[in-house]
């Protein structure tokens, strides 16, 4: 396997490095074309393998393209993540400072939760406190602002870059799932034995089973088991870069 | 955002050497440069160099240019006895790695831009974003001042804008302050110049292409846009089409490239041609 990197694996860094996060299928698509424009070697099942090689050279910069997926719909993404802090990586943030801190307080809240959502006025009431602090009054207006409401929990490009410092940070507070065993932000939880799994994953495992059971202890799973979808579309995702939710009650059906 | 790294500084008695150093002429001979990275161990040099791409590539997200004097004080430190070779080095790595040219726009004062070194598409797949509309905005300005024969007074620019219902004195729901967007974000980027004319009074100005905007596109690509949107042959402009034929074949490339090997960074100045 070459591991050298070709215009093919340039053009595919620079459009994910605008992009920050792609959904698999529009990965795949871009791989695709990329190979042709360059006349670079193509396997359509290899996307792994071009990614690989981009990472061993990204290794000396902290960065790294990652795949993971949306806790939302189960789908697969691909997003360029930051490994490391560090004294250059703190440059470039487009937020102020309490922006970041208004941000830091919000994801507490988020994955302390039971359910995995900050509520608007959950937000409103962090940047009250921060108000009083060190926030000026006209940033804070700023935030209520735009602030709709809803509910707000993190974005798959969140979760994937921030997996590692969440897990070690957290540590107890914070649930894997028990099936891919990957950070759980939302889950389903069993109300007996306490293990928790992704929604997506919990469709997948518990596929037309009329009598789901805790792969753990047993017990009946009371909760409504999400359907999956067929992740076949063609179509770019269009994820928005916050997002909002109205207030739900416990699982969604889909 | 696993763990802090702290940057390692080179050893006490190779701090002394090196600090030393600092006090010499800013660009040491090629032989200086040598000897002083004898005594740097590769690991560190590399280092260097990995830090100063993570640097160039975080400034230049917002697309101001990177000034050497802040490399020197964020990323080089003491470690500038061996400025020329670490830049050189990133510049290599920038093109091997992510496609992308380290140029040099202003020999004097030594500031930087990154540019895409890979072909231009027709659809570049890139984000569309709130920057796509103001690169629209930017293209029609630098259309039409290559039309106008490569400057216009700023009352020209601004009528044109306003026949397409952007007025610098009305706020733009989507450009909000259009004069400030034109006359300073544009400018700072250095995708536009804003010059005044000499000997008028009161004073006027007037726009010419930034030096972003020759790296970014060229007369060529910007003809060929302004005959897509009239629907007619780019030949039907015969003055503008020989003169963007003209920088095409010249290679039009004004600056210096940092990545060509030998470079002592910066010192000389010259045409190159562009590869495409």
């Amino acid at each position: 396997m070459a591991t050298q990197m070709t215009d093919g694996h340039r053009r595919f860094l620079q459009v994910l490095m605008s992009h920050g996060i792609m959904e698999g299928s529009v990965a795949r698509t871009l791989h695709r074309d990329c190979c042709e424009i360059h006349k670079v070697y193509y396997a359509h099942d290899k996307l792994d393998d071009f990614i690989n090689v981009v990472n061993i050279h990204l290794q000396p910069f902290f960065m790294q393209i990652r795949k993971g997926m949306s806790e939302d719909d189960g789908r697969t993404y691909y997003a360029l993540v930051n490994l490391a802090e560090t004294e250059i990586t703190k440059m470039a943030s487009d937020y102020t400072e309490n922006e970041l801190e208004l941000f830091r307080k919000t994801m507490d809240v988020i994955i302390i939760s039971e359910s995995g959502f900050a509520s608007s006025t959950d937000i409103l009431n962090l940047a009250d406190q921060l108000k009083t602090k060190k926030m000026k009054k006209k940033e804070a207006e700023q935030v209520l602002q735009n602030l709709r409401d809803g509910e707000y929990t993190l974005h798959t490009r969140c979760i994937m870059e921030m997996e590692q410092y969440i897990l070690s940070n957290y540590q107890d507070l914070v649930r894997k799932c028990n099936i891919c065993h990957s950070l759980a932000i939302q889950s389903q939880v069993c109300e007996t034995c306490g293990i928790g799994m992704h929604l997506p994953c919990a469709g997948k495992y518990f596929k037309a089973q009329t009598e789901p059971h805790c792969p753990h202890c047993n017990e009946f799973w009371p909760h409504e088991i999400p359907e999956i979808n067929r992740p076949d579309s063609q179509l770019p995702s269009s994820a928005p870069r916050e997002r909002r939710r109205t207030p739900s009650s416990g699982t969604r059906r889909r | 955002m696993a763990q802090k790294r702290r940057t390692k500084g080179p050893g006490p008695s190779q701090g002394e050497d090196l600090a030393a150093d600092e006090d010499f002429a800013p660009t040491p001979s090629a032989s200086q440069v040598q000897r002083s990275l004898e005594r740097l161990s590769p690991a560190q040099v590399d280092q260097k160099v990995s830090e100063l791409v993570q640097y160039l590539l975080v400034k230049d997200q917002k697309k101001i240019p990177i000034k050497r004097a802040d490399i020197l004080k964020n990323v080089i430190k003491d470690y500038r006895s061996v400025y020329s070779e670490i830049i050189k080095r990133a510049g290599r790595t920038l093109q091997q790695v992510f496609g992308l040219q380290l140029v040099e726009i202003d020999p004097k004062h030594h500031i930087y831009i990154l540019v895409s070194n890979l072909p231009r598409l027709e659809v570049e797949n890139l984000k569309q974003d709130d920057c796509t509309a103001k690169l629209g905005l930017l293209t029609v300005i630098l259309s039409f001042l290559f039309m106008k024969g490569n400057a216009a007074k700023e009352s020209a620019v601004w009528e044109m804008l306003r026949r397409l219902r952007v007025d610098p004195g009305v706020r733009h729901e989507v450009f909000g302050d259009v004069k400030k967007l034109v006359t300073e974000e544009f400018v700072r980027q250095k995708y536009l110049e804003y010059n005044r004319i000499p000997h008028t009074d009161p004073p006027e100005f007037e726009f010419q292409w930034g030096a972003r905007a020759a790296k970014e596109t060229s007369k060529m690509q910007i003809l060929r846009f302004v005959a897509k949107i009239q629907n007619k042959d780019p030949r039907a402009w015969s003055t503008q089409y020989t003169e963007a034929a003209a920088e095409e074949a010249a290679g039009g490339d004004l600056f210096q490239d940092i990545s060509t090997p030998g470079d002592t960074g910066g010192a000389s100045q010259g045409a190159r041609r562009r590869t495409r």
